[in-house]
């Protein structure tokens, strides 16, 4: 492989797994709360077409990104007054917020099919860049990539250095104790919630205003579903999560590079696009077939309704 | 300001009033848990408090912790009127406490959990140092890097204790706290609590069991149905005076004569070992065990040292590779389904009512389907018939006394004894030739535990094998023909219950018995002693 | 302040009037949405809930919108029941138009009365067959069933459409993506004349009479109750969880490759790329909204054919995208879940500060 393949396979590597990190992490913290939302695919739907509109509105892509992760917080208040106020079922108000985001996407976006934005130019760090074969591909990057970065970081320490994060690891593994030992439950779950809608908001973002500059329904396209698969796969590790969105990244490009490579193999290009879905089930396969890695590192009350005592 | 409400005899003063509640009532949309209750603990003051399940002494006490909210009355402490809004004003209050089913974190280290309890934000290391210095000076030996998952129950309440006294409590309130202690355990706690009642601490102590608080408590108030039913100085009292004021009657007993059991094995287990499905489990190692016709074995053990895995290779819940080691009416059945084993004449009781014995949303009449339905015809052609459902249940219902709303009440609606009566009947009515039952009275009224153990021993009389496993030793030694003991998931001799004691079985609760093996260096799951 | 209050025992008047109530208020939201939207909220409801109901035609419409969701629903509840969250019915749905489709052009233009009864059968063996797959991951490795099932939705559309772009598209089609027009003996009759509304239907009303006594009759159906409301207790009465994961992923397969099959051999009568058109999605919505029970089943998909319906109409009448079906839907959804809180909690008016 020639250098210059190699490093625009893995800028575009990056750039395809950044959406599933940001999407990932928030669903993390969401879950380390104990709260399962499955509606992440609805969540970055809604993210991804408020992005897209404000941008076309204001020309402004940072306003953008900010309505998407409005649009995403929004979303995930609904399925927090669902699920903590109203104590309805976790996986049910999941699978409705999924369907329901990406239905009244594809209702808010229809005037905006058809257009299109300009590219947010990349933000190159000097010195770095030049570096030889990954200079290009990493650091001459969308600032939402190196925002996932920090997102990674700072959550790190979060989890495992701060003191709110212990707070919320309680709070995941028994809402009963915790609320015995004088902490707000429903409060931090919901700010674990709100958390997450406003990661898949952004990540939504990313897909509408840089990675494709445009909104199409369902160009989501699964990848709120991916990202869950991915927590799953990390065991509700950041830097499993990390690893596993970049290896989907991976194998995005790597069938994209090979449809667009003119190689001559004869396969059809729809069934190699299927190739990061059955990647997604492969791996699920993989980590779960010892029911004890998940059993071990799953937040314990995970999906679990809890609701204080007055 | 000092409060004369109620009048306490000058003896039974032991300093200035600390705590004072007056007129406190709970009020649930079902049930008034708490009505017009007035208390007072003194500093230093060990006092308990006593009563049956279910007679709002949890309820009171997370009103004091600020858990939960009174609906009416009011509460003074140490002079001042306080309206506790959350446990962590509590805590700043200088109140402490230790709950009855721990809240602790299990992933989290015992540093971390300690931690979560306390206000600001500790340093880790300076707090773990301080954690081994209380430890040190009250006797609770706990490492503050451990995780709680590997820690055993009586650490565990070790380091609910520790977590309390890190923050100089005024008051201590202890949650039935000996319900997991082995008898040997409990005196060490014991000699703790009057430590730091010397020290000058207030403990309010929740408890059923009468002659604990006889050794432990300078004063007593007693709760029945919610309301304050007298006041007592336990020394000056026999246990059956202060049962009387408890449930307002005399203790049952059982009716329990010595029996020969029959030669027929019904349960044996032949050498079984098991690795426990749960990480966090306890691994069952070569068990060997009679139970014949005609005769009630004993299982004591304190929770958590492989009770739960062993119910559940019994009762098929967590079938082994291997056919052998557990036999069921002479069957080899290792490897068969809970149904299969139910076919060859075993019933079960699980320890969890709701949930397990029962389907807390479904009716009674489905709730007897759910282990009855191919033993007592109600299938046919594969579906369901109602009628035979609804019979059965009803006869559950009149021959067990469960008092409900019918056939068609649904199971969470019962109270835990009549729950739990209904779950005995529908298993005894299917007429086994071996009942295993876990935990038959926990969390049940005298009344109906009492009721439970003589159809337990009726059913024995009438040749049936029963397996009973408990933490109860009162409740073995009641009913049972013979008793060992689980440590560590080993499985102790067994022993005629007349020929041992409460005292002997509490020792072998440790894992000390009579050519028990200790693997050196393997950390024991249950209580040492402590020299 | 209110708050909720737990109630003793949950109420069986808002068990009932739950759905009512969500109904009501997904009307009131809907006319908030024409509002909002610049239209007349009254032409608006006249339009979206009017018109679908309007006449006989209109009627044999939205039965035949209603069969694939009765369809689809009814399968999926027999999961839900027990907790497996089947959520690929989209995508068995798709698998059992391809495999009925198979069939179709396997036959050509062979006039047998066979062709019907093979394409029933390869349609719900396909769709059993794409639900195979989760369950096999699910008991054999212990991979979630929803991740599973999701996934194999995105890779059937792209094998659907792989097959008419490819192998199966019509020679004479004008490079359109889709198969040739199936024969007369591979299109089912039509129950009405002079309707589209096909004998599906009728297949369909036989699913939710047999998921009837399935979930409410059968002892099998009750196991599978048992699981989905205590875990613990199914395995405490030695209900096998394997066996009820292969059931409910088989039937719900099955039940979704009918569905797929009804609409080849229906009012599409050749296969599209386009074939799924998002009712596995509706049906678990379907599912909910019924309560998992076949008759609240039978009243939730005709409520969602009439919001698909309304949703067309208001494309054509009032200028919005049909997408507002999907909204109106989901308000459905959500109305339900949060109404649903009152059948085990009443509010209650509490003063601060007692």
């Amino acid at each position: 492989m020639d250098a210059s393949l190699f490093t625009s396979m893995l800028f575009a590597t990056v750039v395809a797994g950044t959406p599933l990190i940001i999407v990932a992490l928030g669903l993390l913290v969401n879950e380390k709360a104990g709260v399962l939302n499955l509606g992440a695919e609805g969540m970055m739907a809604m993210g991804a077409v408020a992005a897209f509109a404000v941008t076309h509105e204001s020309g402004n892509p940072w306003l953008g990104v900010a309505a998407g992760m409005g649009a995403g917080m929004a979303m995930a208040a609904l399925f927090g007054l669902l699920v903590l106020t109203l104590m309805a079922n976790q996986v049910a108000s999941g699978l409705a917020l999924a369907i329901f985001g990406v239905g009244l996407a594809a209702f808010v976006g229809k005037p905006y099919e058809a257009v299109a934005l300009q590219a947010v130019p990349p933000i190159r760090i000097p010195f770095i860049a030049d570096l030889p074969l990954i200079g290009e591909a990493l650091y001459n990057q969308q600032a939402l990539v190196y925002f996932s970065w920090a997102l990674f970081w700072g959550l790190l320490w979060f989890l495992h250095r701060s003191r709110a994060g212990l707070v919320l690891r309680a709070v995941g593994e028994s809402p009963a104790s915790a609320h015995a030992i004088g902490y707000p439950v429903i409060r931090i779950r919901y700010l674990a919630v709100l958390f997450g809608g406003a990661m898949a908001g952004i990540g939504g973002a990313f897909l509408s205003v840089f990675y494709t500059p445009m909104w199409a329904e369902g160009m989501v396209a699964g990848r709120g579903w991916i990202a869950l698969a991915l927590v799953v796969f990390a065991t509700w590790r950041p830097l499993r999560v990390m690893v596993g969105a970049y290896l989907f990244g991976g194998v995005m490009v790597t069938q994209l590079f090979i449809q667009g490579s003119g190689l001559q193999i004869d396969f059809p290009s729809q069934l190699l696009s299927s190739l990061p879905y059955w990647a997604t089930i492969v791996v699920l396969v993989a980590i779960s077939r010892n029911g004890n890695t998940i059993r071990l590192n799953s937040p314990v009350s995970l999906g679990k309704p809890y609701r204080p005592e007055a | 300001m000092p409060i004369p409400y109620p009048p306490l005899q000058p003896d039974t003063a032991a300093g200035p009033a600390r705590l004072v509640l007056q007129g406190i009532s709970k009020a649930y949309p079902t049930v008034v848990a708490n009505h017009d209750i007035g208390l007072v603990v003194r500093a230093g003051e060990i006092r308990a408090i006593l009563g049956e399940n279910g007679a709002g002494k949890s309820t009171l006490m997370k009103i004091i912790y600020g858990v939960t909210r009174p609906s009416s009355g009011r509460m003074f402490w140490e002079g001042e009127e306080v309206a506790v809004a959350s446990p962590a004003h509590a805590r700043s209050l200088g109140i402490g406490m230790v709950f009855q089913h721990f809240s602790l974190f299990e992933t989290l280290t015992v540093v971390e959990n300690v931690a979560l309890a306390l206000p600001g934000k500790p340093a880790l290391d300076a707090l773990a140092r301080r954690i081994v210095e209380v430890s040190e000076r009250y006797g609770l030996p706990v490492d503050p890097r451990r995780h709680i998952h590997a820690l055993s129950v009586g650490e565990r309440q070790r380091v609910e204790i520790i977590r309390c006294l890190l923050q100089d409590p005024r008051l201590l309130i202890m949650d039935e706290p000996t319900s997991v202690l082995t008898p040997q355990a409990v005196r060490k706690l014991f000699e703790t609590l009057r430590r730091l009642a010397d020290e000058g601490c207030s403990i309010l102590y929740i408890s059923h069991k009468l002659d604990e608080i006889r050794t432990l408590c300078h004063t007593a108030t007693v709760l029945r149905g919610g309301k304050v039913t007298g006041e007592c100085i336990p020394a000056q009292e026999t246990p059956a005076s202060m049962a009387r004021l408890m449930i307002g009657k005399e203790l049952p007993r059982c009716e329990h004569d010595a029996r020969q059991a029959g030669s027929e094995v019904r349960l044996r287990l032949a050498g079984l070992s098991h690795a426990a499905d749960d990480p966090f489990g306890t691994d069952l190692r070569d068990l060997h065990l009679d139970v014949h016709a005609g005769e009630i074995v004993g299982i004591a053990g304190v929770s958590g040292n492989g009770q739960q895995e062993l119910l559940r290779v019994i009762s098929g819940e967590a079938p082994l590779a291997e056919k052998f080691p557990v036999q069921i009416c002479g069957v080899e059945a290792g490897r068969l389904s809970p149904g299969r084993r139910r076919r060859l004449g075993m019933a079960f009781v699980p320890e969890e009512r709701l949930g397990r014995g029962a389907v807390p949303t479904m009716s009674l009449a489905d709730n007897a389907l759910l282990t009855a339905a191919h033993n007592q015809g109600m299938v046919a052609a594969g579906f369901l018939r109602f009628g035979r459902a609804r019979a059965f249940a009803r006869r559950c219902i009149d021959e067990f006394d469960v008092r409900c709303g019918g056939t068609a009440a649904a199971a969470k609606a019962l109270s835990g004894g009549n729950l739990q009566k209904f779950i005995v009947g529908r298993e005894i009515l299917q007429a086994p030739r071996l009942l295993v039952c876990a935990q038959p009275t926990w969390g049940v009224d005298v009344g109906a535990a009492a009721f439970i153990r003589q159809r337990i021993i009726d059913l024995r009389n009438r040749g049936c094998a029963v397996l009973v496993i408990s933490e109860e030793l009162d409740e073995l030694f009641e009913i049972c023909d013979r008793i060992a003991v689980i440590a560590k998931g080993r499985l102790s001799p067994v022993r005629a219950a007349r020929d041992t004691s409460i005292e002997d079985i509490g020792v072998w609760m440790s894992g000390l018995w009579p050519g028990a093996e200790h693997t050196a260096g393997a950390p024991l799951a249950t209580e040492t002693p402590h020299a | 302040m209110l708050e909720l209050e737990a109630r003793a025992e949950p109420s069986r008047l808002m068990a009932w009037a739950s759905p009512l109530l969500a109904v009501a208020l997904m009307l009131v939201g809907g006319l908030a949405v024409f509002a909002a939207l610049g239209k007349d909220p009254v032409e608006g409801f006249r339009v979206f809930f009017l018109n679908p109901v309007k006449d006989l035609y209109a009627l044999s419409e939205l039965l035949l919108k209603a069969t694939p969701l009765m369809l689809c629903a009814i399968g999926l509840a027999i999961g839900f029941r027990a907790n497996v969250w089947n959520i690929g019915a989209e995508g068995q749905f798709m698998l059992g138009a391809v495999a009925a489709t198979g069939v179709a052009l396997y036959f050509g233009d062979a006039e047998s009365a066979l062709v019907l009864p093979a394409m029933v059968l390869a349609g719900a063996a396909g769709g059993a067959a794409w639900a195979a797959i989760p369950a096999l991951l699910r008991t054999r490795f212990n991979a979630n069933e929803i991740l599973v099932s999701l996934m194999l939705v995105y890779v059937a559309q792209l094998f659907v459409s792989w097959l008419v772009f490819g192998p199966w598209k019509d020679p004479d089609g004008f490079n359109f993506p889709q198969t040739r027009m199936f024969a007369e003996a591979a299109t089912l009759p039509m129950v009405i004349e002079g309707t589209r509304l096909h004998f599906g239907f009728a297949i369909a009303l036989a699913a939710l009479v047999a998921g009837y006594a399935f979930i409410n009759r059968s002892h099998a159906g009750f196991r599978m109750r048992v699981a989905g409301e205590a875990a613990d207790a199914a395995r405490y009465a030695g209900f096998s969880a394997t066996r009820m994961i292969w059931v409910g992923l088989l039937l719900g397969g099955a039940a979704a490759g009918l569905a797929g099959m009804g609409e080849v051999a229906g009012p599409m009568g050749q296969l599209t790329d386009k074939v799924g058109s998002g009712y596995g999605f509706a049906a678990i919505i379907v599912a909910f909204v019924g309560r998992l029970n076949a008759f609240g089943i039978l009243l939730a998909s005709l409520l969602m054919a009439l919001l698909y319906i309304g949703g067309e109409q208001a494309q054509q009448y009032l200028n919005l995208p049909n997408s507002i079906s999907m909204v109106f839907q989901g308000m459905l959804l959500f109305f339900l879940l949060g109404a649903d809180v009152f059948i085990h909690y009443r509010l209650r008016l509490r003063r601060r500060g007692t």
